[in-house]
């Protein structure tokens, strides 16, 4: 936390992802859950009491048939910058156990600090983190698949998407073993990027103008991180979050439901 | 059997009787303590709080026994540092109501944490920019000087009081009492105030947040007003009931007019504060987020405008009115009607903070969250309040926590001679 | 809390949250520290005794 690595640039590690592309094919929870232990009970059905730190929504338009659409939404941890860093759930935890890394971008969860009290929980807009309501428990044998990278969470602390940061770790140290600084775009990706079939997720450094991420959405950090893409937009961005997630889609319909609007108010997708 | 320990000039029921009522106290109690240790060992699944609830009915009760048990502090504050003389007829039980309040409020939280014996990382990690941090550490503070304003009234007992040590120690904290409870009010305002941080920062939850000062949302001030109002109000309401019980006076009338028409100001000062903060928040906070008012209001199965209207009309606007006219306060019905309409009220802001705020949807997609608690969830909120009736009956029988008992049982007997 | 755990920042924040945790336990461990000493020697004197 007060360490600097001021010798490289700072990052902003950030997702874009296609919602014209998705599927909802859920290839990307799977994976997620596979790479980072992520317990599951036996009947995860509630998704009230179930661990997802990737969530695949069902949006729908509401109207009839013929112009019935629907549309899936995949949900990471938004990773949100707020106002300098002020994340809602950064400030809020009274421990500690929460950190917002200006160095990456990235919002950690260290699990052995978290003492449970959920706040962060409360303060999350996106439902973005879980409480461990149960003991892990994996099936005979499965603690064997375990990744040995990603330690496994305990009954009673919250977790959340952490953009895999264990790759990120992995790719610096391998970078530094060949007298590096920097990472090239294709060596730290999230696993849910690569496993989606459609390629709809891209990840990368949303401080990089040569990185797709930022091509794509193109961020006004001027403003907020606001993207310039009109196609583009975040959850709740008039919340104030400043998440680092960016949604596409062509549809008017799927831009809105993106934010609230009060009655008759012009909003996202009306350019 | 007792009647050794029970103070001088007094009448108490008889041993049997106490002991009958402690045990049936002591059975409730009993079954919080099985949910309690239920939650303890197995942890927090026994619960039916979810990802979508972490905070539920401990932590509204929480909220709601601190704001009722703000009467210590208000009183003590008049007392001591404004200098309201008469106040020192209730000041003791106004104590040992904070007292069990804020023990108990320390006991939930204790079962509230996914990992019980972390939780002293609150205090040796602590982020001094979280609202629960200042509530820690204030709330554990204020308990300690609670304990110290607890302390002399356990030493007045009849035999501790003998032991010249106990009763010297007992005379010199009364003696420095008012530094205690100047630094108690401090506390308390930090406190009181930041669990209405608590909500107030939460600018992903459109429902919660408030703008403020620096770095204090408006809750933070308007939960303190609140305590200030309702403390007094649960003082007066739990003291009625006990006279109740005891089928006599304990506190005279004048004390109790003085208190309730200072509650029925803050009542009234903080309502028109309640009101100004809500039609901000409704016409400018949260349609800036893009909600309409009524968004909060419709489309589930409880929270309806109902609860405002009982907030603010009926347990704040009303109870006022009572409070400060001399009329309203001289008829006992209307008196202990609008303490417990002043007390309820703070009960239904801190369930709207709390509750309503995790109910609400705030992604398009996704709808109102409901919740009822679980059987282990509302023993161990009943268990500090068996806990707290069973020592109120204590400090009643053995201490002397209505210093007018025996003046007023004297006046009558003189009355009735005359 | 003390400025041994790592998250400990000499800033303004930490200096006055602190500040006034430190400053009203100074107070109430004084106090007490006072009432339980004059009381010892109030009893030593031989006050209080029935």
């Amino acid at each position: 936390m007060k360490e600097q690595h001021k010798h490289t640039k700072a990052k902003k590690y950030g997702m874009v992802i296609d919602l014209d592309k998705c599927t909802g094919c859920g290839a990307c929870m799977a994976a997620c859950m596979a790479e980072n232990n992520v317990p599951f009970k036996k009947d995860e059905s509630n998704k009230l009491d179930s661990i997802t730190w990737m969530r695949v929504y069902k949006l729908t338009n509401g109207k009839k048939f013929p112009e019935a659409d629907i549309c899936y939404l995949p949900r990471p941890c938004m990773h949100c910058e707020g106002d300098h860093g002020h994340a809602p759930c950064v400030s809020v935890c009274p421990a500690t156990a929460t950190d917002y890394s200006h160095e990456t971008g990235i919002v950690s969860q260290i699990y052995t600090r978290c003492f449970g009290c959920r706040y962060c929980m409360a303060a999350c807009p996106y439902h973005a983190r879980y409480f461990n309501w149960w003991d892990p428990v994996w099936p005979d044998g499965m603690e064997k698949y375990l990744s040995p990278n990603v330690s496994p969470r305990m009954r009673g602390v919250v977790e959340k998407c952490s953009f895999c940061f264990h790759r990120h770790q992995l790719a610096m140290n391998k970078a530094y073993t060949e007298s590096r600084r920097e990472l090239k775009e294709d060596e730290y990706q999230t696993s849910c990027t690569q496993a989606c079939p459609a390629g709809a997720i891209i990840f990368g450094d949303l401080n990089n103008p040569d990185h797709a991420v930022t091509k794509i959405a193109k961020p006004d950090h001027k403003h907020g991180g606001r993207p310039i893409n009109p196609n583009a937009f975040r959850l709740l961005e008039r919340l104030g979050t400043n998440p680092k997630v960016y949604y596409l889609s062509s549809r008017r319909w799927v831009r809105r439901a993106g934010d609230n609007y009060i009655r008759d108010e012009r909003g996202q997708g009306n350019h | 059997m007792d009647s050794a320990l029970i103070p001088e000039g007094v009448k108490r029921c008889s041993f049997g009787k106490f002991v009958f009522w402690l045990v049936v106290f002591g059975a409730v109690l009993l079954w919080g303590i099985v949910a309690m240790l239920l939650c303890w060992f197995k942890g927090l699944n026994q619960t039916n709080m979810n990802d979508a609830y972490g905070f539920a009915l401990w932590i509204w009760a929480d909220l709601a026994i601190i704001a009722i048990g703000g009467g210590a502090f208000f009183t003590g504050l008049l007392r001591y540092i404004f200098g309201k003389e008469e106040l020192k007829n209730i000041i003791n039980f106004a104590v040992l109501l904070g007292f069990i309040c804020y023990a108990s409020a320390l006991l939930i939280l204790a079962i509230d944490i996914g990992q019980p014996l972390r939780g002293w990382f609150i205090f040796w990690h602590a982020n001094v920019h979280s609202m629960l941090t200042e509530v820690a550490f204030c709330l554990s503070c204020y308990f300690a000087v609670l304990t110290i304003e607890y302390i002399p009234l356990i030493l007045e007992n009849r035999q501790i009081d003998k032991v010249p040590f106990f009763h010297n120690l007992s005379h010199n904290m009364h003696g420095i009492m008012a530094i205690f409870a100047a630094t108690g009010a401090f506390l308390s305002f930090f406190h009181q105030g930041s669990l209405g941080g608590v909500a107030g920062v939460l600018f992903g939850r459109p429902f919660a947040f408030r703008e403020g000062v620096f770095i204090w949302p408006w809750t933070f001030f308007l939960f303190t007003w609140s305590a200030a109002a309702s403390g007094p109000c649960f003082t007066i309401l739990v003291s009625w009931i006990i006279e109740k019980i005891a089928r006599k006076k304990l506190i005279k009338q004048n004390v109790i007019m003085l208190l309730a028409k200072i509650a029925g100001w803050m009542l009234a000062t903080y309502t028109i504060a309640k009101i100004i903060d809500t039609w901000y928040w409704a016409t400018v906070t949260a349609p800036a987020a893009g909600h309409n008012f009524m968004d909060f209001y419709s489309n589930n199965p409880l929270y309806g405008i109902w609860i405002l209207v009982l907030e603010i009309v009926i347990c704040g606007v009303i109870p006022s009115i009572i409070l400060i006219t001399k009329t309203g306060r001289r008829y006992s019905f209307l008196l202990i009607s609008a303490v417990f309409l002043g007390m309820l009220g703070a009960c239904v802001n801190r369930w709207v903070m709390v509750l309503q705020v995790m109910a609400v949807p705030v992604l398009t997609f996704e709808s109102w969250f409901m919740y009822f608690p679980s059987w282990q969830e509302i023993a161990t909120t009943i268990l500090p309040v068996a806990g707290g009736i069973m020592l109120i009956m204590i400090s009643y029988r053995y201490l002397p926590i209505f210093p007018q008992e025996r003046e007023i049982e004297e006046e009558k007997h003189a009355s009735i001679f005359v | 809390m003390l400025p041994f755990s790592f998250e400990w920042v000499w800033d303004l924040d930490h200096m006055v949250f602190m500040g006034g945790l430190w400053y009203a336990l100074t107070i109430l461990g004084l106090g007490m520290t006072y009432c339980i000493i004059k009381a010892i020697v109030d009893t030593v004197k031989g006050k209080g005794s029935h």
